[in-house]
């Protein structure tokens, strides 16, 4: 068990970082996928069945071919290749890197001060997700339904034909 | 190894060597059973039949030459017809042939289904878009529209059946079918799935990513040899997949009298099969435009109103 979590986060890691560092932003996406599908199996591994397919069919599946999508639309040339190139000079990454540097430090040693923990693995089932969402997250529940009918409405209104200019057809 | 490990591989490499020959049976099949519908012969000059006209396309498509275009995007290139046969052929783990016969028993086993039928999208919009012509993107496109918004629906379409079985495990749920197969009281959640399933593997009427009227070969145009192959033999192996989980969810898996479970569970999804080539024989192909809007327009709202109504039965009811 320890093996495959570790495996797998080794894979999102790298993936993720192959994310930031493609210049072709179709290669990138193709590793965020790669990402998310290592998340998904971790959440499997530490007991979350039902949010590891949920994460494959949501982000994996339907959100990212959205970003496939736009960027087919976009189609993409040479240039915005070599423009991505001069975006990520080696200058640019210094102040990121510190940045991260003291994070990725202060995790490390809040890791190493506490003695090492057994995965305490307790499978939840989808019934159980269920019951949780619709029983003391409901109100959070609401709220994204909310926020979603309204991107909804938003999206409508954008794409809808105006019809007071178009006299003539 | 144990005595349960070696059943388990044998199992495996059955269901894998059974559902890849079916997938090529099925490419004579259909050349067979269409010619037989608009009162033609189809092939039947190779072996008895014409049944080894498979054999004698596979060793053409096989010894054809591998070409992949210079102004292809290589690694993308070659991954997408990868993928598409991957996600389905992994997508067969999770179904129950008969009793005891399955690969895993997997508690959210409806859900693997419809993430790896989601992540087949992938390989089709991939390469349209690694072909870097514009009649493959165009069917790149589309299919990824076309994939996206019908997956809505196939999984709203099998939340009632869910319901009725109280589980996501698809064993339960073919067990749960001990009265009633589901598809009649989920009639509405049967129809939606198999439109939803017959877009999601791009057939005809709904090929659109493949127009060959508009779009030359849509998303294949720049493929050839073994990797045109695999996306014409991984679109037989998408019906059969679709046909056996539509035996599973709505026809009541390997159940019927007499005849052993696994009899039963072949002449059911050979059945369907069937049906989706006879669509392929009748039906003429609408304009994107109205496949889109009768995707969004009817069986998305139909499906959401059979989840209401049978929410509101099963709740009625007390179950």
């Amino acid at each position: 068990m320890n093996i495959t979590f570790y495996l797998t986060a080794v894979v999102a890691v790298i993936s993720t970082f192959m994310v930031i560092t493609r210049r072709n932003a179709v290669h990138a996406l193709l590793y965020l996928v790669v990402s998310l599908l290592s998340v998904a199996l971790i959440f499997l591994i530490l007991g979350a069945p039902f949010i590891a397919a949920l994460e494959v069919i949501i982000y994996a599946g339907a959100i990212m071919v959205l970003f496939v999508f736009v960027i087919m639309m976009l189609n993409l040339g040479p240039q915005s290749v070599a423009q991505e190139g001069q975006l990520l000079s080696p200058g640019i990454w210094v102040g990121p890197v510190i940045l991260t540097a003291l994070l990725s430090g202060e995790l490390l040693y809040v890791l190493l001060r506490t003695p090492g923990r057994v995965f305490n693995i307790t499978t939840v089932s989808p019934k159980l997700v269920g019951m949780a969402l619709m029983g003391p997250y409901v109100l959070g529940v609401e709220l994204a339904s909310m926020l979603l009918l309204a991107g909804l409405v938003g999206a409508y209104h954008l794409g809808r034909k105006d019809r007071s200019d178009g006299g003539a057809s | 190894m144990t005595n349960e490990t070696v059943w388990k591989l044998i199992t495996v490499f059955a269901i894998l060597f059974v559902t890849l020959n079916v997938a090529a049976f099925l490419i004579w099949l259909e050349r067979r059973l269409l010619a037989l519908w608009q009162d033609r012969y189809g092939p039947n000059r190779v072996g008895p039949f014409g049944l080894l006209q498979v054999v004698a396309d596979m060793v053409k498509v096989f010894t054809k030459e591998d070409w992949i275009p210079p102004f292809a995007d290589k690694p993308v290139f070659v991954i997408a017809p990868a993928i598409i046969m991957l996600t389905i052929i992994t997508a067969f783990a999770v179904i129950p042939f008969s009793p005891g016969i399955e690969v895993v028993n997997l508690n959210v086993g409806l859900l693997f289904f419809l993430a790896m039928s989601s992540l087949g999208v992938y390989s089709v919009a991939f390469a349209g878009w690694s072909s870097a012509s514009k009649y493959s993107l165009l069917g790149g496109l589309r299919a990824a529209a076309q994939m996206l918004s019908y997956e809505v629906f196939m999984g709203l379409s099998l939340t009632g059946v869910v319901m009725l079985a109280g589980s996501f495990n698809l064993e339960d749920i073919v067990n749960a079918q001990k009265g009633m197969w589901f598809f009649v009281p989920q009639f509405v959640g049967f129809v939606v799935f198999f439109i939803a399933g017959i877009a999601e593997t791009h057939r005809l009427p709904f090929d659109l990513p493949e127009a060959e009227s508009e779009l030359v070969a849509g998303f294949h145009s720049e493929y050839s040899g073994m990797k045109f192959g695999m996306f014409f033999v991984g679109e037989y192996l998408g019906i059969t997949l679709i046909s056996a989980l539509i035996v599973t969810l709505f026809f009541g898996g390997w159940m019927g009298p007499v005849l052993p479970p696994i009899v039963w569970f072949t002449i059911k999804t050979f059945f369907f099969i069937c049906v989706f080539i006879l669509l392929r024989a009748s039906l003429p192909r609408p304009r994107y435009d109205q496949l889109m809007s009768y995707g969004w327009k009817v069986m998305l709202p139909l499906s959401l109103l059979n989840l209401l109504v049978t929410g509101g039965i099963l709740l009625a009811t007390g179950k």
